[in-house]
């Protein structure tokens, strides 16, 4: 980082008014659409009392919900990280016709609502979709059971590590690696060695994301689901129910979990920035 | 010959591992789905619980009841699509027809529990907010311009189609029996509705969280529920003079009960609902008791209200159906608007 | 990097497949289904369920509150990373890793937060509603919801740009006697321009699609205040599915060419940035 780009007092800057009004401004903004709704879920949380705000965590549909939401999580945010990987692997170290393509192909469940992102998979493997009649016959659920729930938050969150690691392992070249071939490493051993430990922290980032999104999750989880309570409710519909159940004290309760978890994914973020770029 | 102390031991162990088995065995779990309808989730809270009591000091098992809530016409269809539920608490006798055509239960459902499979009866009521700024007294004033009505969506919500019958059943009474005149009052009441939520839970949830419309058209349990929620005061329920008997009947889906084998815990849990515990569960949360007994210790809470069928005004659920509800019904013709 | 690089480095057969493998089953099929589905209702009945007024209210509303967030983004996130990059105070870290939030916060937990602050009871609508302003329930509602879905987007992509701003042509321009308000307007932001572009595309496309935290703030009113995926919802109960699939397939061609414009507007930005 450039020592010359440390703020500096001159006839360059902005007068003292100036720079304190900006400061204002931001940080009025920042209060006012960020900080509060942080501080509100909270505030709601513990408005009953902080027994109030156990007994809504400890409640059973709630523990089953959270019990989803992990479950969910474990399965998709690995295999996403392998898909990450290979993609980013095959993509930023390779020249092949159709890479542009496949690019915007990764990127397209950003581009898509989540609505429609549940609805694809109720389409592919409802009772009256493509597949659904020969699902039945063999007795296979998907959709209203677990399997449409991982599918379908494995498609909202599968961009996240891929598109964190494209620009990482485009940047960094290949030299390293093809050093490590000459000196007689194998692939995979390259791989572990060399090329793991320079993405690692893009890496970490990505399954943050990847995590955060994939806990979070409501308007896909929400078409596929079933809202069948303690069975196929994650913690983002345990709340909308709470929410409609007049439970607003207890939706907020819930809510403070993934609010929790939010704040320790930006930490991590914060810490991997951090590490990378160390600010002077 | 006498047994080495091994093969003692061993018979020891072997016979209490027999007995555990048979223990755990008998200390089973057991788990149904009960696919609903919106408004019944408290009621379902105090009955599974109350229920799964009973059923343990019956057979020793430990029964879970899950609960899934929404518009009726939706819940059935998601049972259809492939949901599945033990037992069907639906809002109307057509939703669980439906099932029975799509071969989930016997087309005969209704007849296997007393009146009706409908342990329970609910009316349509009107929901007003503090003071009934608006003067809301019966049906007509509805219908006024100015008048904002908040009622679900007869396409998703059963509550929905009971307040839409409701209100063209009063309109028949009113007009002497003139359809035309029916349908246009109906429709000048609908004019009067900005937003139409899929199930009576969430036309609650916009009336009273939102605070959206003038008036909600609801069941009457809904209403008192929600009277007793926020507070005396804040809402008041109005109860117009005539208004339909809704019926919200209980089945046990077949299919589904054969194939994780619940079919006798599912049979038993519906006729619970007919006990007198459970008649008493269903007054408090504010549902009509079809037992007399508990009907006369509840009579209190419920406002007088003559009550007219769907069976006398409009011939049984299937036709009213057809003729309103349809793709292309009349309610789709007066509501319009682009759907 | 030239083919021989397929040569050089192993791995490219079993990285290539497991990705096309894994984007064909997960991503295309799936979307392939939803052209498919909407293509059985035949063009007439396609037609009409995409221009119905009702689903013309929706995209109209969906377009207008995420164009409005993104440019509330625009501005005040530029400020906001201007702020961030160039001035010092106290809990400025801290400040900085909060803006991330709504990248980690899942969209239910904002959609209940928001819409419990700007209630007519909550502690912002409670300030606002002797003015007559009324925003949860209301399109202003929608916005807001957007603004704070987008906000990262903006301040993201322009901090990165500020922060390699090179000193030397800012000094330049002041020993040349321009103002600070001209530095900044004829030196400055057009370097950020792009970056802002991009950051303003962003939060566009993501507000165009979001659910979760507008309805619960949204009065869902038709032709008032609905947006969009949450028309496609409702169809979805009412189990109108190829309505609900038109109505999404047009839709989704609009956040597509987005997506588009984004990805070509960003390397265009990178592109003009390096040849300077």
């Amino acid at each position: 980082m450039n020592p010359l780009s440390a703020p500096r007092p001159g006839h360059r800057d902005e007068s003292r008014v100036v720079r304190l009004a900006l400061i204002s401004i931001a940080l009025a903004f920042l209060v006012l659409f960020l900080f509060l709704p942080l501080v509100a879920v909270f505030a709601k949380a513990f408005e009953k009392g902080a027994a109030a705000y156990l007994a809504a965590i400890v409640d059973p549909a709630a523990r089953d919900a959270i019990r989803l939401t992990l479950t969910v999580a474990a399965i998709v945010v690995p295999v996403n990280v392998v898909f990450g990987v290979a993609a980013a692997w095959a993509i930023a170290k390779f020249e092949f016709p159709g890479r542009g393509l496949l690019v915007t192909i990764i990127d397209a469940p950003f581009a898509v609502s989540p609505v429609v992102s549940g609805m694809v998979f109720v389409l592919l493997f409802g009772a009256h979709g493509v597949v659904g009649p020969w699902l039945i016959a063999h007795d296979i659920k998907i959709v209203f059971a677990l399997p449409g729930i991982i599918l379908a938050t494995l498609f909202v969150t599968s961009p996240f590590v891929a598109r964190e690691l494209l620009p990482l392992m485009e940047s960094q070249g290949n030299e390293e690696e093809e050093a490590a071939l000459t000196l007689g490493g194998s692939g995979w051993k390259t791989f572990y060695h060399v090329s793991l430990p320079k993405i690692r922290w893009g890496l970490l980032y990505g399954v943050v994301l990847c995590n955060a999104r994939a806990m979070g999750e409501f308007g896909a989880v929400s078409v596929v689901s079933g809202h069948i309570r303690g069975l196929t409710n994650t913690i983002p519909l345990h709340v909308e129910i709470l929410y409609n159940e007049y439970q607003f004290s207890a939706a907020f309760a819930v809510a403070s979990l993934l609010s929790l978890l939010a704040l320790a994914t930006i930490g991590i973020k914060a810490y991997v920035e951090s590490r990378v770029r160390p600010r002077s | 010959m006498s047994l080495s102390l091994r093969s003692r031991i061993g018979i020891v162990v072997a016979a209490m591992s027999i007995a555990v088995a048979a223990s755990t065995a008998k200390a089973g779990k057991v788990s149904i789905l009960n696919v609903s309808y919106d408004p019944t989730r408290e009621l379902y809270q105090d009955v599974n619980v109350a229920f799964a009591k009973v059923w343990k000091a019956k057979t020793g098992n430990d029964l879970t009841v899950q609960q899934s809530h929404g518009g009726s016409g939706k819940q059935a269809r998601s049972v259809a699509e492939g949901l599945e539920a033990d037992v069907v608490t639906l809002a109307l006798a057509y939703d669980v027809d439906a099932l029975a055509v799509s071969g989930l239960l016997a087309a005969d459902w209704q007849k296997r529990l007393p009146d009706n499979s409908c342990p329970y009866t609910s009316t349509i009521v009107f929901l007003v907010r503090k003071g009934n700024p608006k003067g809301i007294k019966d049906w007509d004033d509805l219908a006024k311009p100015g008048v904002a009505v908040i009622t679900p969506n007869p396409k998703t919500s059963g509550g929905a189609r009971w307040n839409y019958l409701a209100a063209w059943g009063f309109a028949l009474g009113k007009y002497g029996g003139d359809e035309a005149k029916a349908k246009d009052f109906v429709a000048r009441l609908y004019k009067n509705v900005p937003v139409l939520d899929t199930g009576a839970r969430g036309s609650t949830v916009t009336f009273v969280e939102r605070g959206i419309g003038d008036v909600l058209i609801a069941w009457e349990n809904e209403a008192l529920l929600a009277v007793r929620e926020f507070g005396k005061g804040k809402y008041e329920l109005v109860a117009p003079p005539r208004s339909i008997l809704a019926e919200p009947p209980v089945a046990v889906v077949d299919k589904f009960a054969a194939k994780h084998d619940t079919k006798e815990v599912a049979t038993a849990y519906l006729a619970y609902l007919y006990t007198p515990e459970g008649q008493e569960i269903a007054a408090r949360h504010f549902y009509r008791p079809r037992n007399a007994k508990v009907g006369a210790s509840y009579a209190y809470q419920f406002p007088k209200i003559d009550m007219f069928t769907i069976d006398k005004v409009f011939g049984g659920w299937d036709k009213a159906q057809r003729v309103h509800f349809a793709d292309g019904g009349v309610f789709d013709r007066i509501f319009g608007a682009g759907r | 990097m030239s083919r021989a690089d397929r040569r050089v480095l192993p791995g490219f057969a079993p990285a290539i497949s497991l990705t096309v493998g894994y984007v064909s089953l997960l991503i295309l099929i799936p979307l392939a289904t939803l052209v498919l589905n909407s293509a059985s209702l035949g063009p007439a009945a396609f037609w009409a369920a995409v221009s119905a007024p009702r689903a013309l209210a929706a995209y109209r509303l969906s377009i207008v509150t995420a164009l409005a967030g993104g440019a509330i983004n625009a501005v005040f996130g530029v400020i906001v990373a201007w702020v961030l990059v160039r001035y010092e105070f106290p809990g400025k870290r801290v400040v900085d890793a909060l803006v991330d939030l709504p990248f980690a916060l899942p969209t239910a937990v904002a959609g209940i937060a928001l819409t419990s602050l700007y209630a007519e009871n909550g502690w912002i609508g409670k300030q606002l509603a002797p003015w007559g302003v009324k925003v949860a329930y209301t399109p202003l509602g929608i916005v807001v919801a957007l603004t704070f879905i987008g906000l990262p987007f903006v301040v993201r992509t322009v901090q990165p740009v500020l922060q390699d701003l090179e000193p030397e042509i800012e000094d330049a321009a002041a020993v040349l006697g321009a103002g600070r308000v001209a530095t900044l307007a004829r030196v400055i932001l057009p370097g950020v321009l792009p970056a802002l572009a991009t950051g303003f595309a962003l939060s566009f496309a993501r507000g165009l699609g979001e659910y979760g935290s507008v309805v619960f703030i949204a009065g869902n009113m038709p032709m008032v205040s609905e947006i969009t995926p949450l028309l496609i919802m409702i169809k979805l109960e009412q189990f109108d599915y190829a309505g609900a699939t038109a109505i999404a397939l047009v839709f989704l061609t609009v956040s597509f060419t987005m997506l588009l414009t984004v990805n070509a507007l960003a390397r265009r930005g990178t592109a003009r940035l390096r040849a300077r």
